[in-house]
């Protein structure tokens, strides 16, 4: 095998695995808070998704619409989380873990109709902003710009995150109420705030990278059910609500899935799911993760 | 305490609606399907059988010891490949294809299971998740044994001519003779989970759910405990999921996937979980809307979620626990208004 071949897989492995970052951070920082198993928030992908490609029909058909639509897409997305956790989500918190997955599961049943409903069967696609079409040869490998941007995005918002989450004031009540809710609550902090506040940044998560896959594959139903299964791996192998496990999660999981696919071509689906299954049996809170009570 | 009254509480003690066989009237009008019912009828009927079985054994974990297994699809799908291939590849009877299809479910469930119970609460229902996708991966893509993503079609239904010998079967369709057949061995599983579920091993295990550490306390040794109730679980999904192959006339990867099990646990959740009679009450109910409600719109799952999130903020509960408390309150006025 030459070695441009290897390291253009790897230069694949890790567009996945950025990608998947930007889906499962949301995923993990809303567990790790509020210790809810989001299963909609593949939902909230895919309706990035299709937000995104509505926004760039109403907009303007032209490349350069494509930035304003998924932020715009996006923000869309966040609101419709914050409604959710305000009108709904917020009075199953006292409830077992059982009925806030049922919860959440019916809005991924819910969504997914509404989003079929919307937008038909049909595969929709987005071209590829202007400024990023062509590619870059490095170390023999053909890299999309649009691939390399997706790269540097998701350690931007790794870095931007944890600078967030270990600096700042907000940061610091975030993290408190992921250790300790009540006590949080007792010094009269705004818990029911944070929490609102934390599926609103998720949502809009969710409907980023949404809303950035169009370009680099198409807009399908099913495509909620399908990425939510990925997402839980990458979260479950660095640690359910730990945000750097998330990172090195993805890491694993896009190149095991890149690589595996070289060595064992019909079995990578296999590994990827036995992976999530070694980990938790032998270390249930992931690599980076903290057990929890 | 004069004459009447102690006639009156042994009334209330023993009403006559607990001296009525309900479960064998239920039986006997679901065996006369096939003989007032369409042929449609009948095939709801079967579905309805089991995808109760189903429920039932779902419930075991969830509503009797307390586990939130999502992943429960991965035993049902086992249980149908096993039958599936059996008959089908090696044309093996049924009558060894479908214990066996058991055997392979508590199998499945025995190794799987070891590695779950040692987990808690939402670590549990990941890692059952996770077995419940690998079971789907290889279903998926191991071609020479599940047919891949073609999946196994046209599985033979079992013979059952014989059944022509009983009076009034002389004439019946094959699909009537399976659905006796489905009802048959499903009203005997569900008898054997009512007999486990009432017996010192069923008891314990709803001491585990409502107190795991009392339950520890006391000497009982709670993961052997939910591995044995994983297992008997996992034996009731792979019947129900043989039953299932058969009545479906093939086995798919499909039905592996993880939403399969977000389906029955609506099942049993929606009947209510804290009862035995909850989960085909569900399974029931889900099966009938979801034929009346796909003769007017294509948009099932939306219907669903709606139903999932009103039974989740109004009767959490289900349909019997909702009944039950409705019947209690009445019963409390009357008893109000007599005294």
């Amino acid at each position: 095998m030459a070695a441009s071949f290897l390291f253009s897989q790897f230069v694949g492995g890790l567009t996945t695995a950025m990608f998947l970052f930007l889906i499962a951070s949301g995923l993990s920082l809303v567990f790790g808070v509020m210790r809810v198993i989001n299963f909609a928030h593949g939902s909230f992908y895919m309706l990035g998704a299709y937000l995104a490609w509505q926004m760039v029909r109403w907009l303007h058909p032209s490349a350069e619409s494509f930035w304003p639509a998924a932020l715009l897409a996006a923000s869309s997305v966040a609101l419709l989380g914050v409604i959710v956790e305000r009108l709904l989500l917020r009075f199953l918190y006292g409830r077992e873990e059982l009925y806030q997955l049922l919860f959440t599961y019916a809005l991924v049943l819910i969504l997914g109709d509404a989003a079929k409903f919307a937008w038909g069967t049909a595969q929709l696609t987005v071209s590829r902003p202007a400024v990023l079409n062509g590619s870059i040869d490095i170390l023999g490998a053909t890299v999309p710009y649009y691939n390399l941007f997706i790269m540097l995005l998701g350690l931007a918002i790794a870095l931007g995150g944890w600078r967030l989450l270990s600096g700042s004031g907000a940061g610091r009540m975030v993290r408190a109420a992921s250790y300790d809710r009540e006590m949080l609550d007792a010094l009269g902090a705004n818990v029911g705030g944070i929490y609102t506040g934390m599926f609103a940044v998720s949502s809009f998560l969710a409907g980023l990278s949404g809303a950035l896959v169009t370009p680099i594959s198409s807009i399908v139903p099913g495509m909620d059910v399908e990425i939510i299964v990925q997402a839980f791996i990458v979260v479950v192998i660095g640690g359910l609500g730990s945000f750097w496990g998330t990172f090195w999660g993805s890491l694993i999981y896009g190149l095991v899935l890149s690589f595996g696919i070289l060595i064992f071509p019909s079995f990578s689906l296999f590994s990827v799911f036995a992976l999530m299954a070694v980990i938790l049996i032998v270390r249930p809170w992931g690599l980076l993760g903290r057990p929890i009570r | 305490m004069s004459g009447a009254d102690i006639a009156l509480s042994r009334r209330v003690a023993w009403p006559l609606w607990r001296r009525i066989p309900w479960t064998l009237i239920v039986f006997l009008l679901a065996a006369m399907v096939p003989f007032l019912g369409s042929r449609y009828d009948t095939f709801l009927g079967t579905q309805i059988a089991i995808e109760a079985l189903f429920a039932v054994s779902l419930n075991l974990l969830l509503g009797t010891t307390g586990l939130v297994s999502f992943g429960h699809v991965a035993y049902f799908g086992i249980g149908a490949y096993a039958c599936g291939i059996l008959m089908k590849t090696y044309d093996v009877s049924f009558w060894i294809a479908f214990p066996a299809a058991g055997l392979a479910g508590a199998l499945g469930a025995l190794i799987f299971g070891f590695f779950c119970v040692r987990l808690s609460k939402i670590y549990f229902a990941m890692l059952t998740l996770a077995f419940s996708q690998i079971v789907w991966a290889i279903c998926f893509k191991w071609n020479d044994v599940t047919g891949g993503d073609q999946g196994l079609p046209d599985i033979p239904y079992p013979d059952l001519d014989w059944l022509s010998a009983i009076p009034g079967f002389g004439d019946s369709s094959i699909g009537d003779r399976f659905y006796i057949l489905t009802l048959v061995l499903v009203a005997l599983s569900l008898a054997v989970v009512w007999k486990i579920t009432r017996s010192p091993f069923g008891r314990m295990l709803t001491t585990i759910r409502d107190n795991p550490e009392r339950a520890a306390f006391i000497g009982l040794n709670v993961r052997a405990y939910e591995l044995a109730a994983f297992v008997v679980a996992g034996i009731f999904a792979g019947f129900a999921g043989a039953l299932f192959g058969i009545f479906n006339r093939g086995v798919f990867a499909d039905y592996v996937f993880w939403p399969k099990s977000a389906e029955v646990m609506i099942m049993t959740i929606l009947g209510g979980m804290n009862y035995f009679w909850g989960p085909p009450v569900g399974a029931f109910a889900l099966v009938w809307l979801n034929q009346e409600i796909t003769d007017y719109t294509e948009y099932w799952p939306f219907v669903l979620g709606a139903i999932l999130l009103v039974l989740l903020y109004a009767f959490p509960g289900g349909i019997v626990g909702g009944l039950v408390s409705g019947f209690r309150h009445l019963r409390h006025q009357l008893t109000a208004r007599r005294a």
